[in-house]
């Protein structure tokens, strides 16, 4: 308990890009493991990192494996869970997976594979997976807090998340996260800097500020919002990711095609909005023309009522850039 | 449970803590537009429809997922809420092939209830999923070009025979082609369907068929399941529950019928036979527990899942095969009427009544076939409102005698425990050679999905004493809950002596070939109104019917005769065929 004080004075939040309160997250995990005392209490790492331009996780992995394994077992102890998971998108379980156990010894803990991409990250969905069963995401609540992995209570943090438990521990912790910046930048990388951060001061220190005109997409290269140079005098929030777009050389149709692609392909089917939604965005735009209110109906649909964050993330980006650079659609005219 | 008070569109709402909003709303009579959600299954918040709004925090809510919470503010409708169901009704329309004129909605599904308050556009999605095959197993056939996604079937399917295939805008309901998995042709798939996507053989292009054959000189006989009088009703607008045996008889006479005969008067032989063999059993000891063999989807689930169990399905047959047998071998020739000449059309409130009667060991010893056409309650709904004749406002005529008049304890067969209940009372006849004064035994009625008692039958003291018998009982409706009964039997074979079973929830009333829709509720007012006719009756004990005493005094004389007429052995056959249908 003392060592989750520690986590909200530092005010850590969660690094999957939702930013939910790290110590709230335990807390609920402990109030999990009170009510229901005879129930073991798991620990999971989410390594699934599937959004395109994401890789700072592996970067961890890769520098600090054993910052990671100490923040899960701190986890573990504080919560007195009973095993661990380490659960990793496939190529890097393939290569870290020596690695890991090398730290891991004779920790309660296990590596596990994410298997379908993408939503395999969403938390529910996670469950599912290692659980075996079906991978889709759960109605919520019950939060996996309460009611997790085969329904016990259930800590589900990113890699990042432990890397920097493990530096709270060491009163190392410095108010910093992990960027990965990527895309047309000139300096790709992972790079670490304060929390909040000015998205245009990022770049400049990292000497990314294109010469070209550009436009960035943050958060994440499917799910990421889209802004001009003009709009970047604000610190990023969700997942740590910058891609830069040298405007000239960006089809932009071609761009929202893609994610609309790529949200298609991984989408689990079980829902209306994102299901059906989907698969009509990919049919308008594969069309000349296009009815710009019927795809914002549908957008703004799937944003409103899609059952998990995949569904629901797919308006962001495709109305940032509607709103923030210009598109060729031509409008056609709804014929009803 | 805690009490709190919510407000839904502005009006204040007691109600207890943890209840979904949506099933609050409907509770207070207000509507939600949903799809997936049934009262008998699992929240899922697939369609998406029943979005909701809640003051003071962002966005839009499932009702159907979302518990309501003390002084919550919750708004059902407004521009945002329709916008959403709207598009989300439009997508839904887009993976579904209308064909309303032949659905098991009758054009009251949801879809359509919802499409024209929302001012959804039917086509604005061309359906994706045109190219779809059928496929059938047994009776049942699933349309997937139908099929929106919603995966209330795999739900509630008593043997887990639909599976979900692949993922994404490929995701599918496929029948099982484990080879340890069948159907049992239950239909609860069907009843459960908000799309009409699944609906059982003949459904609804077969029925002109037996018309021609009546041109052709055919003898046309109906008779209609006990349940089916409780329910038929609600396809005309009728209250649930409305009473309609005679309404149901004349309107089949009206089409074309020259004889309408009621299957519980078959129910009534079904019972003779079954509580003679029952006691006999009990008293003998052998194959216990006996099980009830009037519903085929139970018969089919212990051929197929629990075959070592097959020797205690009692050898009655049915009570739509009981009353053909007299129909043909004994009405007929007494009428001198070619057996060859009857068509025997059989309306049931089941699909899997379809399957039993293309069960070649029913068939008599000359090939001839009891029943020629088993039609479902929505068949004959259909028909009769094809034909404008209006069940609602028909004039009464009962059902043709000798076979048209039943005993109430006949009557019991459609509801849940009705076959004990009416097993008990001519058991008691049996042990004792009394009848009951008392016949009411409630411990065996109600939609519970087990029912345990034991049932002491006594002697009455002013007969010679105190004998007594104690009868170890259970019934189970919803064939999931019938494992719960067979594990209790792998652990204590003799805890029972006397298992009722029937696959569908609540019973026959509950039934897959029923009128849509059904939840506990409607099942309870068609159940209950199955009761209020046995209490009416004069006549409220199986053998006590003078048409079943007169069948036995004029035809059924000998015992061989009795077997052949009454009994039945089974050869299971394995797992039913898939058969695909572009």
């Amino acid at each position: 308990m003392k060592f989750i004080n520690k986590i909200q004075v530092a005010n850590l939040k969660g690094r999957g890009g939702a930013e939910f309160p790290t110590a709230f997250k335990w807390l609920s995990v402990a109030k999990g493991h009170l009510k229901e005392f005879n129930q073991p209490v798991f620990v999971v790492c989410n390594g699934a990192e599937g959004e395109p331009g994401m890789f700072k996780d592996g970067y961890i992995l890769q520098n600090y494996p054993e910052k990671v394994i100490e923040g899960i077992k701190i986890a573990m102890d504080t919560l007195g869970a009973e095993k661990g998971y380490i659960y990793l998108r496939q190529d890097y379980l393939k290569k870290f997976k020596n690695h890991l156990k090398k730290y891991i010894g004779k920790l309660p803990i296990e590596l596990t594979a994410e298997k379908i991409g993408y939503l395999g990250g969403e938390e529910t969905t996670l469950l599912e997976t290692i659980q075996g069963d079906r991978p889709e995401p759960r109605l919520k609540p019950p939060y996996p807090t309460e009611f997790g992995l085969l329904g016990c209570p259930t800590l589900i943090n990113n890699v990042e998340t432990f890397y920097q438990i493990s530096q709270i521990q060491h009163n190392e912790y410095k108010n910093t996260r992990f960027f990965c910046i990527s895309g047309d930048a000139p300096k790709k990388g992972v790079y670490e800097f304060p929390v909040d951060m000015s998205i245009g001061e990022i770049l400049k220190r990292t000497k990314n500020v294109p010469r070209f005109n550009y436009f960035v997409q943050v958060g994440g290269g499917a799910a990421g919002e889209i802004l001009t140079k003009e709009e970047l005098n604000k610190p990023l929030i969700g997942a740590g990711g910058i891609i830069i777009y040298n405007l000239k050389k960006t089809d932009t149709k071609e761009l929202i095609k893609k994610w609309v692609n790529f949200f298609f392909d991984y989408n689990c089917g079980k829902c209306v909005p994102c299901r059906e939604g989907l698969y009509r965005l990919k049919e308008m735009l594969q069309k000349n023309e296009i009815d710009m209110v019927l795809l914002r109906s549908v957008l703004r649909t799937m944003r409103d009522t899609s059952f998990c964050p995949l569904g629901k993330s797919v308006y962001l980006p495709i109305d940032s850039m509607l709103e923030s650079v210009k598109v060729n659609y031509k409008n056609k005219r709804d014929t009803k | 449970m805690k009490k709190i008070t919510i407000k839904i569109d502005d009006k204040k709402i007691t109600c207890a803590e943890g209840k979904m909003i949506l099933h609050v709303a409907q509770e207070n009579g207000i509507e939600i537009p949903h799809l997936c959600d049934h009262p008998d299954l699992q929240v899922k918040a697939n369609c998406r429809m029943c979005v909701i709004k809640i003051k003071g925090r962002n966005g839009l809510f499932t009702a159907c997922s979302t518990p309501v919470e003390d002084e919550m503010d919750i708004i059902t409708d407004d521009r945002e809420i329709r916008r959403s169901r709207k598009t989300n009704l439009e997508l839904i329309f887009g993976e579904h092939h209308l064909d309303c004129e032949n659905c098991t909605w009758g054009k009251r599904c949801g879809l359509l209830q919802y499409q024209k308050p929302l001012r959804a556009k039917i086509t604005r999605f061309s359906n994706r999923k045109e190219k779809r095959p059928s496929k059938q197993f047994g009776p049942i056939i699933f349309e997937g070009k139908k099929c929106i996604d919603c995966r209330n079937c795999v739900e509630v399917c008593p043997v887990g025979y639909y599976e979900i295939e692949k993922r994404g805008i490929d995701i599918s309901i496929e029948p099982s082609t484990n080879k340890n998995k069948d159907c049992v042709y239950c239909g609860q798939c069907i009843v459960h369907c908000p799309a009409g996507a699944i609906k059982s053989d003949g459904e609804f292009e077969e029925m002109e068929k037996v018309f021609e054959l009546k041109k052709q000189g055919k003898v046309l006989v109906a008779q209609f399941a006990p349940s089916i009088r409780t329910s038929i009703g609600e396809e005309f607008g009728m209250p649930y529950g409305s009473i309609a045996t005679d309404k149901l008889s004349a309107a089949l006479k009206k089409l074309g019928f020259d004889y309408v005969f009621d299957t519980s008067v078959g129910a009534d032989f079904t019972t003779t036979e079954e509580a003679g063999e029952a006691i006999e059993r009990i008293l003998s000891g052998k194959d216990l527990p006996i099980f009830t063999s009037c519903c085929p989807s139970w018969v089919k689930y212990v051929e197929f899942y629990h075959p070592h169990l097959r020797k205690n399905i009692s050898h009655a047959r049915s009570p739509q095969m009981m009353l053909s047998s007299i129909v043909k071998n004994y009405f007929a020739p007494k009428q001198k009427i070619d057996p060859k000449n009857i068509v025997m059309v059989s309306i049931m409130p089941c699909t899997a009544k379809k399957y039993e009667a293309s069960r070649p060991e029913l068939n008599f010893e000359n090939g001839l076939k009891p029943i020629d056409y088993v039609w479902t309650t929505r068949e004959l709904a259909w028909i009769l409102k094809d034909k404008k004749i209006d069940l609602k406002t028909i004039k009464d005529d009962p059902a043709d005698n000798p076979l048209g008049d039943p005993s109430g304890a006949g009557v019991l067969y459609g509801a849940s425990g009705g076959v004990m209940e009416s097993a008990l009372r001519t058991a008691y006849f049996r042990l004792f050679g009394r009848d009951l004064q008392k016949v009411d035994f409630e411990q065996v009625r109600g939609q519970d999905g087990v029912k345990r008692a034991v049932v002491r039958l006594c002697k009455p003291v002013k007969f010679g004493g105190d004998k007594c018998v104690e009868l170890r009982v259970a019934v189970v409706n919803g064939l999931k809950n019938a494992k719960i009964i067979l594990d209790e039997l792998k652990q204590d074979p003799k805890k029972y002596q006397f298992i009722e079973v029937m696959a569908c929830p609540g019973g026959c009333i509950g039934g897959g070939g029923q009128p849509l829709p059904i939840n506990e509720e409607i099942r309870k007012k068609r159940s209950a109104s199955l009761y209020q006719i046995d209490k009416t009756k004069k006549i409220r004990l199986a053998h006590q019917n003078p048409q079943v005493q007169q069948v036995y005094k004029e035809f059924l004389t000998d015992k061989k005769l009795t077997k052949k007429m009454f009994e039945v052995d089974f050869k299971p056959e394995g797992k039913s065929k898939i058969k695909i249908k572009k």
